[in-house]
């Protein structure tokens, strides 16, 4: 199958892969580079596990085609954590909050909070919401969830 | 309640930096060299008999190593009644039957090859509704039992039948009676990591089973079934993965697992059978449907006379633990307030739509529904209001209830009032006078449920092993496993307490069958209180072991010393305190007689595992518990919103307060959604809304913030008193939900989901009866 080849930043390295013209950006995370961080909840862009940004953007890694990922900077959530391994402050309120139980969705939440603040440094709860309920969550309620994005929020505009 | 460390502390969980990272790894990232993709090819008719199966095209595909059949494979039975094969011969019964499977190097690969096998049908008679299926003239869906017994009709043999009292007499001395039927349909988990296995053998035959399984030791002795049944003599290792989700969907082995185990052992490669979410939305099992009949009594004072409850369950074309959920659901049914005279029975009836399984509250959610909601029509009948018809017939500690259920502690009186209170009840229920299109009301409603683990199996057992290191490192390993509640923090919890040791030395080790000891499994919301226990008495062993050991060392009597911040204290004489790694390496490096601490502890509870008359005591401890809603109606469009929602539950006490919480919140959401959302569409066996487009579960845009109370009630048998939590959040969300729209609109919808045009066409029907009386209750 004819292939095209792709250059792009992933979480500030550079990446170039040979990417059949069908593949989404999610299949080349976690089968090409193997950041499987990204889950694969649906495939159809209804639940935001695999949630990513591209270029600051939450998407659905699940419905962006990877050819359209050519040139751009994208982070997944092994791309949060500092050099030293210490947890962004959204990660770190989501642990302390009890926002994560099994965890599947996490790295998405994470992701689409982390959009969130850095275009709204403090957002309404209702702001939080909207820009989470692209993302299910099956365990929590979610309470907890919404409790430790507000708590990053308050972090990271200190 | 005694002072503790680290228990009763809202320690994040254990897992959680690793989770936050991505570092995880779940079944879906889990590769092993050589590994092969499995892919199934499912029924395209409802019921009908196989013709033929032509898989020539599919072999041919590039990559394909192996397509396989009933007809070119053994034959494995599986299910609680033996009634369901990995792959289906001759006949098909539901849309999700297996016909066929392959493997192959690629996902792409083995998706082709299952496109291309043509299977020829000849189609034959299928039944859908339950009632009709229990026809004399319906067709049969099976025609034998697994032992090739003929079966006379579709009615499943099982005995779930109890009578305690005498609800006759108890009828007759009543002076109201309530009678209703309700109706729940099929929701299902929605596990955001869906089902999936690799299954690998080793050169010797011995099966490694990579797996999401909430029932690591059961899967074990299933697949070693499995073996058996293909002629293999090797030995089953079960390993998890991370879990993606739970709530009972895993809680049983699945035609997908075989079929892993069948293609591996085909081709001598692992294979991975990851379930896309279509099928996991149509290929696994849900919450079983349910027709309940209700007829309840009170004498003047409302204080309950009798109840008596029948029911009709749509099992599905095969039967797994589904079919048993009875057995818990006469629980609540006999014994959720103080009745003295009830009978309980259910039919689980064989039918052509998806067959069924455990999901979080194995059976109470139905059965609550209707016993809560009824309830609220009792009261009514006697003048009373429901909160005031609840206290005088609440459950108190001490009592022995019809069915023989011991209750020890008891915070059910306590959990109403705390509804009441913090609901303003008495100024909000049947408020007067609203006016304009949105109404206001407040419902409540009870739950009770196991809260000592259940014993549904021979054993509700739990094993757990402890070792200690030279520096005071302890390795706990359970037979437990952690979904995502969070046992791996609690275990950490309680072990750490009883050793007097930081959280940080404990490490928890679940999910290997090879290394961890028996457990039943993750259900009944039975693991903090049996793993919990069986781990402080496996640390308490070690414990007494190193206090005698450091009591030779210090000449002092081990009952005056204690573990305490990584120290042996001597209470007696505080210059005497030692180190705890000191004694650790004096004991392994002693001259003579060395010895390292560690001790291993079954634990099984002492509870009856009922049968015959269904009467005895199944849980060492029951849970109680009551939630309280505020809805607001609104009449132009059905639309319900929730206003306020309080949860109070009788928790023993809580070892970990903000996992607690977390139970509590996701359970309720998941509640509010079987209440006013969710919904399998099913139209003539054939599933219409696979996906989370048509399948609604709430978002954080629905999120309510669940006020939780937390009532301890400190129970003796449980580990630091704690009882079970983990079902109870989801159990009378649904009543509470429909009481509080009868209060504020005054319709009474007996079918879930509460859903905006149910609500409306109730309201409708109310202005303008037009059919027969009752009639919109019953429709769709």
């Amino acid at each position: 199958m004819e292939r095209i080849t792709i250059r792009f930043k992933v979480n500030g390295e550079d990446a170039t892969v040979a990417v059949a013209p069908h593949w989404n950006l999610l299949r080349v995370l976690r089968e090409e580079l193997e950041l499987t961080g990204a889950k694969e909840g649906c495939g159809a862009g209804e639940c935001g596990a695999c949630t990513v940004l591209v270029n600051g953007r939450a998407v659905n890694a699940c419905l962006y085609p990877a050819v359209e990922a050519d040139g751009a900077e994208v982070t997944t959530v092994e791309g949060l954590a500092g050099p030293g391994g210490e947890l962004h402050p959204i990660q770190r309120a989501f642990v302390e909050k009890g926002a994560v139980q099994c965890g599947f969705c996490t790295p998405g939440m994470v992701l689409s909070a982390k959009a969130l603040l850095d275009r709204v440094p403090l957002p309404s709860e209702e702001e939080i919401r909207t820009a989470l309920a692209g993302n299910l969550c099956r365990c929590t309620g979610y309470a907890q969830i919404i409790e430790a994005v507000q708590a990053a929020a308050e972090e990271l505009s200190r | 309640m005694s002072a503790t460390a680290v228990v009763g502390k809202a320690v994040p969980k254990v897992d959680g930096a690793e989770k936050v990272t991505g570092r995880t790894v779940y079944i879906h990232d889990l590769k092993i060299p050589g590994m092969l993709y499995g892919k199934i090819k499912y029924s395209d008719r409802v019921s009908a008999r196989i013709v033929s199966i032509d898989t020539s095209e599919a072999e041919k595909v590039p990559g394909v190593k192996a397509v396989i059949t009933a007809y070119n494979t053994p034959e494995i039975r599986f299910g609680f009644l033996k009634d369901n094969t990995a792959l289906k011969k001759d006949r098909v019964r539901q849309y999700r039957d297996e016909i066929a499977a392959v493997a192959a190097t690629t996902p792409e690969a083995a998706e082709e090859a299952v496109r291309k096998i043509r299977v020829e049908y000849e189609d034959l008679p299928a039944v859908f509704d339950p009632d009709e299926a229990l026809a004399p003239e319906a067709p049969r869906v099976h025609e034998t039992d697994a032992r090739g017994k003929p079966l006379k009709d579709n009615r499943l043999r099982l005995p779930w039948r109890v009578e305690a009292g005498d609800v006759k007499a108890g009828e007759e001395a009543s002076a109201f009676v309530a009678e209703g039927e309700y109706e729940v349909g099929w929701v299902t988990h929605c596990c955001l990591g869906t089902s999936g296995c690799i299954a690998s053998f080793d050169p010797h035959g011995n099966l490694t089973m990579y797996s999401n399984t909430q029932i690591p030791s059961l899967a074990r002795t299933d697949y070693m079934e499995a073996l058996k049944a293909m002629g293999l003599r090797g030995r089953v290792r079960v390993v998890n993965a991370a879990i993606g989700g739970g709530f009972g969907s895993k809680l049983d082995t699945y035609a997908h697992e075989y079929i892993a185990i069948l293609l591996a052992h085909r081709t001598g490669r692992p294979v991975k059978i990851v379930f896309d979410r279509e099928e996991e939305f149509f290929a696994t099992s849900p919450r079983q449907p349910v027709k309940v009949r209700v007829r309840q009594g009170c004498d003047a004072q409302g204080r309950l006379t009798f109840r008596e409850i029948s029911m009709v369950l749509d099992n599905g074309a095969y039967t797994s633990w589904g079919a048993t959920t009875p057995t818990v659901m006469m629980m609540p049914a006999t014994s959720l307030y103080r009745v003295p005279n009830v009978r309980f029975e259910a039919t689980c009836v064989y039918t052509n739509n998806t067959y069924c399984q455990a999901m979080r509250g194995y059976g109470t959610p139905q059965v609550t529904f209707a016993i809560e909601c009824n309830l609220d029509e009792l009261a009514e009948k006697v003048g009373l209001d429901p909160l005031e018809m609840r206290l005088r017939n609440a459950n108190e500690p001490g009592e022995v209830t019809p069915q023989g259920f011991k209750v020890t502690t008891c915070g059910h009186r306590e959990c109403i009032e705390e509804v009441a209170k913090r609901l303003d009840w008495k100024n909000k229920r049947g408020r007067a006078g609203q006016t304009g299109s949105k109404r206001r009301g407040v419902g409540m409603a009870c739950l009770m449920h196991v809260g000592g683990g259940a014993k549904i199996y021979r054993s509700d057992g739990c094993g757990t092993l402890i070792k200690v290191d030279d520096f005071g490192n302890v390795d706990v390993f359970s037979g437990s496993m952690d979904i995502g509640q969070g046992l791996d923090t609690v275990l950490r919890q309680i072990v750490a307490e009883t050793l007097g040791v930081g959280i940080e030395r404990v490490n928890v080790i679940v999910g290997d069958t090879d290394v961890c000891p028996w457990d039943v499994g993750v259900h009944a919301s039975r693991s903090t209180f049996i793993a919990g226990n069986s781990a402080l008495n496996a640390a308490r062993m070690v414990r007494d072991q190193i206090l005698e050991f450091a009591g030779q060392m210090l000449e002092a009597p081990p009952e005056i010393l204690a573990l305490e911040n990584g120290q042996v204290v001597c209470r007696e004489d505080p210059s005497k305190n030692l180190p705890l790694a000191k004694v650790l390496r004096r004991a392994h490096f002693a001259k003579t007689g060395n010895t390292m601490f560690m001790a291993a502890h079954f634990y099984e509870p002492d509870t009856d595992m009922l049968e015959g008359e269904f009467k005895g005591n199944y849980s060492c401890t029951y849970a109680w518990g009551c939630h309280g809603v505020e809805v607001e109606v609104d009449t132009e469009t059905g639309h319900v919103e929730i206003v306020k929602y309080v949860a109070a539950h009788d928790v023993g006490r809580a070892i970990n307060p903000m996992l607690l919480r977390g139970q509590v919140q996701g359970a309720v959401m998941m509640g509010i959604g079987y209440a006013l959302s969710e919904e399998m569409i099913f139209e003539q066996g054939r599933l219409r809304n696979p996906n989370f487009r048509d399948y609604k579960i709430l978002t954080a845009k629905d999120a309510v913030k669940v006020e939780p109370v937390i009532v301890e009630t400190e129970d003796p048998a449980g580990p630091f008193g704690a009882k079970g939590i983990g079902e109870p959040g989801l159990v009378p969300s649904a009543p509470a939900i429909a009481n509080a729209i009868y209060d504020a609109v005054g319709v009474r919808l007996n079918r879930l989901p509460l859903k905006p045009e149910r609500v409306l066409r109730a309201l409708k029907e109310r202005e303008a009866p037009s059919g027969p009386c009752g009639a919109l209750q019953r429709e769709g």
